[in-house]
């Protein structure tokens, strides 16, 4: 029997040419380019991506973007409102605002990205113990997580905020010594389903070492919820330094982080509204937009969720 | 059931005893010495005698476990201690602030009931409607403000322009304080705002402190009642020709709501710390903007003292949250083998 002519299941046009574009069927269509074609599909999270990325921009390349430094002075503008010469308007000493939010961008994502990877790094390594050891050292760090979580998290935040000094610095401490509780979760959860799968067992029956099975074989297979929540974490880091730059415990102020702007310019609401508008609305955008890049991955990584 | 919650009772002991204890040795490594607060801060230079004589009086040059021991002699025996910074004991401190807290707190979690359920029911029900998608978008940005700036915007719209346009009295609402004198009888009004003027003070604070709660409680409403819509028994429920009011309310509500009581639940941590930024923004005298004041004061038996009484309530809320989960769902045996 002669072959038909078609290849691979794609049916060749009567004319004989084949469809401009193949489908992948010769070679397996990995996961990531799959995950991007569904995340493609989203157009709330691709916005949210592009706005990430402009940001990051914006963040690099501050010096150019701003029209003044942090701490120049118009001494002829106090808290005027925006014009051409100050986009966003001027605070309450006359500094630009728009150059100063530009700025801040620095400090949002350097304190929300490295506080982050702090509060991963750590949630991981006491979630995947919890879950792959069990027993009672499982059920003692959650019990810690727990009373964690009992305590009021911006409490806890505001005190060792006071303890180590107001800085950008003690606020990363203070978001990643804070900020591991609910990866740690995630984490022991997916490690104590994991434990049953037949690959882990087969892995204890080769005799492989214990480090070896959680971060090698388990670790790659719990990455998907870690990846989502990593990226919603990095927004609410964000919005928790807002928090705390706002109740004065955080960067102090040449510092233009975006909670401290709002605080700064409070005082005045009736004659300068848009001291507090514009670095509110920045911390809104960067905090949505990081929030709709993770939801958009969740969908993406999980396909099972949007077609049910 | 009754072995759960006792059992649960139990667990809240530790719970709390860790928790104040590690604050207490997190204040005890602070900077600066908490009698030259006592006596008017550094900036005053206090005489060096009265200085002498408040550390002898709090026992402040005590080694620090001597220090901690009498503190929770003193809490056990139901004193939470005094104000290093006011001249109050915390007892009566907690005792002023904690009802205008618990005012606030009400009337938010009414509107996040009342608005963020029926939100998410209805977004679930016109799936992809315009509704919908609004609900999904209008969420995640409400979720995405800052209380703080929330908080802001709500008083520069309704209190601080209206003023500024002269518009009548009755349209501006009111953006610092409480406006309520506490009498001693007819306590249980107090939560209940009496006149107008009363609730100009309430709207704005309530609905700021209620929005985060509420876009979580419309989403996870949404997305679980979605999950519930698609299950056998409704189809079930619509083959016997059940009205369609009748299917969600009484079939579905029911079995949606329990992923929703948990989060309600989970999320009282972050209503926490919304309620400090809600009441230190509006100047509301409650417990939150009350801790806030004291941490940055350094009044370490304030504290101490308000956030034993947050944890304990806390606890308590969550212990209620998993009681009622297994209302909702009678499947859910409480007290064998889960968490």
């Amino acid at each position: 029997m002669t072959n038909p002519p078609h290849v691979d299941g794609i049916e060749i046009s009567p004319t004989g040419a084949l469809p401009a574009e193949l489908p992948h069927t010769s070679q397996p269509v990995g996961l990531w380019s799959d995950v991007w074609r569904r995340f493609r599909d989203n157009k709330l999270a691709v916005a949210g991506l592009v706005f990430v990325f402009l940001l990051i921009l914006v963040a690099i390349f501050a010096d150019v973007i701003a029209p003044y430094s942090i701490t120049e002075r118009d001494s002829s503008q106090f808290r005027s409102g925006p014009s051409s010469d100050h986009w966003f308007g001027t605070d309450l000493i006359g500094r630009d605002v728009f150059s100063r939010v530009v700025y801040g961008s620095r400090v949002s994502l350097r304190i929300g990205i490295v506080s982050t990877l702090i509060a991963m790094v750590i949630g991981v390594f006491l979630g995947a113990f919890a879950g792959f050891v069990g027993r009672w050292p499982g059920a003692l760090v959650m019990r810690i997580t727990d009373i964690f979580l009992s305590v009021p998290y911006i409490v806890l935040a505001i005190a060792i905020a006071t303890v180590f000094g107001r800085s950008e610095n003690s606020v990363i401490v203070v978001l990643g010594l804070t900020g591991w509780l609910g990866v740690c979760r995630i984490v022991r959860a997916s490690f104590m389903q994991l434990n049953n799968m037949e690959y882990v067992e087969a892995a204890h029956a080769l005799g492989f070492r214990g480090r070896r099975i959680m971060f090698r074989h388990m670790l790659p297979n719990s990455l998907q919820p870690i990846i989502v929540y990593g990226t919603i974490a990095i927004g609410s880091a964000i919005l928790a330094e807002a928090a705390l730059s706002f109740l004065q415990v955080g960067p102090q102020d040449p510092t233009p982080a975006w909670g401290l702007m709002v605080s700064q310019g409070k005082g005045d609401l009736a004659n300068a509204p848009h001291l507090v508008l514009f670095p509110g609305l920045a911390i809104s955008l960067t905090v949505l937009a990081f929030v709709l890049v993770g939801d958009g991955l969740r969908d993406a990584l999980d396909p099972k969720l949007k077609t049910r | 059931m009754p072995s759960f919650i006792i059992r649960r009772l139990l667990l809240i002991i530790p719970t709390v005893f860790i928790a104040v204890s590690f604050l207490f040795f997190l204040f005890y490594a602070l900077p600066g010495d908490p009698a030259t607060l006592i006596a008017g801060g550094a900036d005053r230079n206090p005489n060096p005698i009265q200085i002498q004589q408040i550390t002898e009086q709090y026992g402040l040059d005590d080694p620090i476990m001597v220090q901690f021991f009498n503190y929770w002699k003193d809490v056990l025996s139901g004193d939470l201690g005094q104000s290093f910074q006011r001249n109050q004991s915390v007892n009566s401190i907690l005792a002023d602030k904690a009802p205008n807290s618990i005012r606030l707190a009400m009337w938010a979690f009414l509107i996040e009931l009342m608005v963020g359920l029926s939100v998410g029911i209805y977004s679930a029900i016109r799936r992809y409607s315009w509704a919908d998608k609004l609900t999904t978008v209008g969420t995640a940005a409400v979720s995405a403000i800052p209380v703080f700036v929330l908080g802001f915007i709500l008083q520069y719209a309704f209190a601080v322009y209206p003023n500024k346009q002269g518009w009548p009295e009755w349209m501006r609402l009111r953006t610092s304080g409480i406006a309520a004198p506490r009498t001693e009888e007819e306590w249980f009004l107090f939560f209940i705002p009496v006149g107008p003027e009363q609730w100009r003070y309430l709207v704005l604070p309530a609905i700021t402190l209620a929005s985060v709660s509420t876009a979580l409680a419309a989403r996870m409403m949404r997305g679980s009642m979605l999950e519930t819509l698609g299950a056998d028994y409704m189809r079930t429920a619509k083959a016997k020709g059940l009205s369609e009011r009748k299917i969600v309310v009484g079939h579905g509500l029911r079995n949606a709501m329990l992923p929703v009581v948990t989060l309600l639940g989970l999320d009282l941590g972050a209503t926490i710390g919304a309620a400090v930024l809600t009441e230190t923004v509006f100047s509301w005298p409650g417990l939150g903007s009350t801790i806030a004041d004291a941490v940055t004061n350094r009044d370490l038996p304030v504290v101490l003292g308000l956030t034993l009484a947050v944890v304990v309530v806390y606890s308590l809320i969550n212990l209620i949250v998993d009681v009622s989960y297994a209302w909702f769902d009678p499947r859910v045996r409480l007290g064998e083998g889960g968490q």
